[in-house]
């Protein structure tokens, strides 16, 4: 299926959830904020959360700024 | 016998309170504009700052996610993470990086509000910024808001529920140092949340008369990571802000237009 992520349209497999699309981009263990069209998935159902065709997904970090 | 006066740990009996946590440090420092991780680290431990700002942004899906990381860096186990909404020009996009960023950090709710108004001056949009802080303070989060020279503003922001007021000095990254001394003192007396001067610091002294000025605190970032030296400059600053702190507590002379002789007339032999 094809979803947005970040801005940039992506192939991913069907069925993925939230956590195996961290995991799909080697972003385990990286401190993430995840949010799917403008509505937060908590880390705590990041395996629970399917991700939709079409879907709009935002992953975010920390970032140096004043 | 003489005495060795050793240099004395800051005195605990001054904290900066916010939201009801203690700080030491009345310095606050950004994180941006640095060459590198190394030097972001370094500066910001030489400011002594236990506050820290960090901005929110995507992921860059392409890299090496063994890439380090400014958390990696900047510790939330050492520093007070203050998540900043730099870059948003809409209540919207604010409230979504703050909810973000609380996310991000497990459920911290202490965020800096800032939504700007234009590119030239970046100057806040209060209107914008009011939209933002109804919400938001409704949703739990404390604010740290920046916001224009106006003590009217200040004051209904303070109001409004925000846990800190972070008038500017000058405009962001501009070095201008404080433009309006009378604003920021009239905000002071009237605030009874801590006043922070944000933005606009170009160096030592500006940070020292905001201080004077009886503010709580100065935020900044341009001015360390934009000097020559940074590590030197933050150091500086550290000094500035706990030199001018003292000097606000210790009470000025009130200004006179002619002299006073320090030494007596009595005993004069001449």
């Amino acid at each position: 299926m094809n979803i947005i992520l970040n801005g940039s349209s992506r192939e991913v497999p069907d069925n993925l959830t939230a956590g195996g699309l961290i995991f799909e981009l080697g972003l385990t263990n990286t401190r993430l904020a995840l949010e799917v069209n403008q509505q937060i998935v908590p880390r705590s159902t990041f395996e629970t959360h399917h991700i939709k065709p079409d879907d709009k997904v935002e992953i975010v970090q920390a970032i140096g700024g004043g | 016998m003489s005495t060795v006066m050793h240099s004395q740990q800051r005195p605990s009996t001054d904290p900066l309170v916010i939201a009801g946590t203690e700080y030491h440090s009345r310095l606050l420092v950004g994180t941006g504009k640095y060459r590198d991780l190394e030097e972001t680290r370094a500066a910001t431990e030489a400011s002594g700052a236990e506050i820290v700002t960090v901005a929110i942004r995507r992921t860059n899906i392409g890299q090496n996610p063994d890439e380090p990381n400014l958390l990696d860096v900047i510790s939330p186990d050492h520093y007070t993470l203050l998540p900043n909404t730099a870059g948003c020009y809409t209540a919207e996009d604010a409230v979504r990086t703050c909810r973000l960023a609380r996310e991000l950090l497990d459920g911290h709710d202490l965020v800096k509000l800032e939504v700007l108004g234009d590119e030239t001056t970046l100057f806040p949009d209060i209107v914008q910024t009011i939209k933002a802080t109804e919400t938001l303070v409704k949703d739990g989060f404390k604010i740290m808001v920046y916001t224009n020279d106006d003590p009217i503003i200040a004051k209904h922001f303070e109001d409004m529920g925000c846990v800190a007021v972070m008038p500017l000095a000058a405009p962001i990254g501009s070095g201008l140092g404080i433009r309006n001394p009378y604003n920021i003192l009239t905000i002071v007396e009237n605030a009874s949340v801590p006043i922070l001067v944000d933005a606009g610091v170009g160096t030592a002294s500006d940070a020292a008369i905001a201080m004077e000025l009886g503010c709580d605190g100065v935020l900044m970032n341009t001015a360390i990571a934009g000097a020559r030296d940074p590590l030197l400059m933050a150091s500086a600053m550290k000094k500035a802000i706990e030199a001018g702190r003292d000097a606000f507590r210790a009470g000025r002379i009130p200004r006179k237009r002619y002299a006073s002789a320090s030494s007596p007339i009595d005993g004069t032999f001449f």
